[in-house]
């Protein structure tokens, strides 16, 4: 990002710079909001929350909801808590992040290094897939995971997000290799490199930014899905945020409110550290998936 | 290329190669993206109910579609979503980073802020917001707590206000990815333009009016085309934060096709559905991808 109106003088009086900033923190804050008062709500009792102030910090501190929704919260039919379905997200999360970026990095090689005729509007079908209403495919998803026995599984899941993954990360990748000198390539093809040792040795080499890009997309994308997860998983699959759902709608016995902010937060801690990580490399995937790069 | 004839196995398989390693992602894409579109498409013209049937009914469930009342709720509550979610995300993203763009001391720490929420599941921000808006517990309770008793603020239990919890929710979750976008248009403008108009005496708001925001048309055109498409799109976020209600207040296409094809066993008039929605999002979409692709040329 260049900063090209940042170096100009923009004549703004005391008053109006004020101004701005009141209004720039008061948007920080409604940003803010609804995640302070989860968190300050998931250490307090819950008669404290019934009770009253929302945004007031807790009398008495306690870790207590966040343990219980970790592990002994009834989510479905048995008290398991959470833990289960997170390591349901991850074990879907990391094949389908892993695999949708391999096949991404090799679609973006040969759609810019190895074109050939009708490349673009192949490439044009597979980027349209990202964009579709997802209940298009629900139907016949649901059958075909079921006659592969897959219907319920985790690499049930895994495929579905691979397939719906795929457009995005050639995406990237397509721009990324695009603006890669194609001179190296072809020397490399004269001095008799083959097809995947220039992959391998000349354009993989550089492709670390890009490849943190796609992860962290994938990553973003799969573990926050609730449609596929809750049409096609069962409860020894599913993830993360239909168990939260499952969690908070549910309609037995008093609602533990705190329970469910800490499960909430629990759900959104990993994006939430990816973000805090590498937030940079989360907003140029961004850009990148709707603006070209 | 060369003539094929005089190559050798071993270069007649480079030249194979990289169609070969395309060919598993378009073989799934063809399969499981525009095989699927077809059956589903396809099973709109038929007598489908609990499973998939193949008895042929013509355009019966189109019709019987549109005289749902329920479908023409959901149909109208995405209008007043789509343009209010759109608008609202489009004036605050815009503001926001005019703002800003101005030399901002801590912008660093700020825009962070603002886009945080885009890492966010919808159902983790749903449930947030369906318990700050509850009036038991939320904000009103909070008011009340707070000494200002006669605070009301019910929106989400009213069944002629919910939509617009929808609405807040949507905005808080992707105006500040909006702001994104047009900050990174404005940084991308030509400075000596700016400059040029100052020197002519330009102000601050006709150096916006004038010259900046025409000059984002593109940011705009990317920011409608991809907010218009989250909001067709919109589910998880009404599963979480109403369930669709009060009654049917916050129903939407995608909750309607949800529940007409899986749990009230209309599969035909869940199938016609859903190929509405598709045609919608692809109305919008294929004249922007087309011309994306093409300029690239």
């Amino acid at each position: 990002m260049a900063a090209a109106t940042q170096d100009m003088v923009v004549r703004t009086g005391a008053v109006t710079r004020t101004l701005i900033y009141v209004v720039l923190l008061l948007f920080a804050l409604f940003y803010l909001l609804p995640l302070v008062v989860m968190l300050v709500n998931s250490v307090k009792p819950l008669a404290e929350i019934t009770g009253g102030n929302m945004i007031a910090f807790p009398d008495v501190w306690t870790l207590e909801p966040w343990r219980k929704a970790w592990s002994e919260a009834q989510v479905g039919v048995q008290a398991t808590g959470l833990k289960p379905y997170f390591w349901n997200s991850i074990k879907m999360v990391v094949p389908a992040v892993t695999i949708s970026t391999i096949l991404g990095a090799l679609n973006g090689y040969v759609l810019t290094k190895w074109r050939f005729r009708g490349d673009t509007v192949l490439f044009g079908l597979m980027l349209f897939a990202c964009f579709i209403p997802f209940q298009i495919v629900l139907i016949p998803m649901a059958r075909v995971l079921g006659i592969f026995g897959l219907a319920g599984t985790t690499w049930g899941l895994v495929v579905v997000h691979v397939v719906y993954g795929i457009g995005f990360t050639t995406l990237y990748y397509r721009n990324y290799y695009a603006a890669f000198p194609s001179e190296l390539v072809r020397a490399a093809q004269i001095d008799g490199a083959s097809f995947f040792q220039i992959f391998w040795r000349i354009l993989l080499p550089s492709s670390g930014p890009i490849t943190v890009v796609s992860i962290i997309w994938q990553f973003t994308n799969i573990w926050n899905d609730f449609l596929f997860g809750a049409s096609f998983a069962d409860f020894s699959s599913q993830p993360m945020t239909v168990a939260l759902n499952n969690l908070v709608q549910s309609s037995t016995g008093v609602k533990e409110y705190n329970v469910h902010f800490a499960g909430a937060i629990l759900a959104a801690l990993p994006t939430l550290l990816v973000y805090i990580v590498a937030g940079r490399y989360f907003v140029r995937g961004l850009m990148a998936g709707s603006v070209k790069g | 290329m060369t003539i094929t004839a005089k190559l050798t196995m071993r270069d007649r398989l480079q030249v194979w190669l990289p169609k070969l390693v395309l060919s598993p992602s378009l073989a799934l894409t063809l399969v499981f993206v525009y095989g699927f579109i077809l059956f589903t498409a396809y099973l709109s013209f038929t007598d489908s109910r609990i499973l998939p049937s193949y008895g042929w009914v013509g355009w019966e469930n189109y019709v019987k579609l549109f005289s749902l009342r329920h479908w023409e709720v959901a149909v109208t509550n995405m209008a007043v979503f789509a343009v209010l979610y759109m608008a609202i995300c489009t004036a605050i993203g815009l503001m926001l980073a005019i703002l800003l763009d101005q030399k901002i001391r801590g912008e660093g720490i700020l825009r962070p802020i603002y886009l945080y929420p885009m890492a966010l599941s919808f159902i983790v921000s749903g449930t947030a917001w369906k318990w700050m808006l509850d009036p038991g517990i939320g904000l009103e309770n909070t008011m009340h707590a707070l000494g200002w008793v006669n605070f009301q603020f019910d929106w989400i239990k009213n069944r002629d206000f919910a939509i617009y919890t929808v609405v807040l929710a949507a905005v808080w979750q992707t105006s500040g990815f909006v702001m994104a976008m047009f900050l990174a248009g404005l940084r991308g403008i030509d400075n000596d333009i700016l400059k040029a108009a100052q020197i002519d005496g330009a102000s601050n708001w006709n150096l916006y009016r004038r010259i900046c925001i025409p000059l984002l048309r593109p940011a705009f055109l990317s920011a409608f085309v991809i907010l218009a498409h989250l909001a067709i799109k919109t589910y998880d976020l009404v599963i979480a934060l109403t369930g669709g209600g009060p009654g049917r207040a916050t129903e939407l296409p995608a909750t309607f096709m949800y529940s007409y094809t899986f749990t009230r066993n209309q599969m035909g008039i869940g199938a016609a559905s859903a190929t509405i929605m598709l045609m919608t999002i692809a109305a919008i979409m294929i004249p922007y991808l087309y011309s994306e692709l093409r300029e690239r040329r």
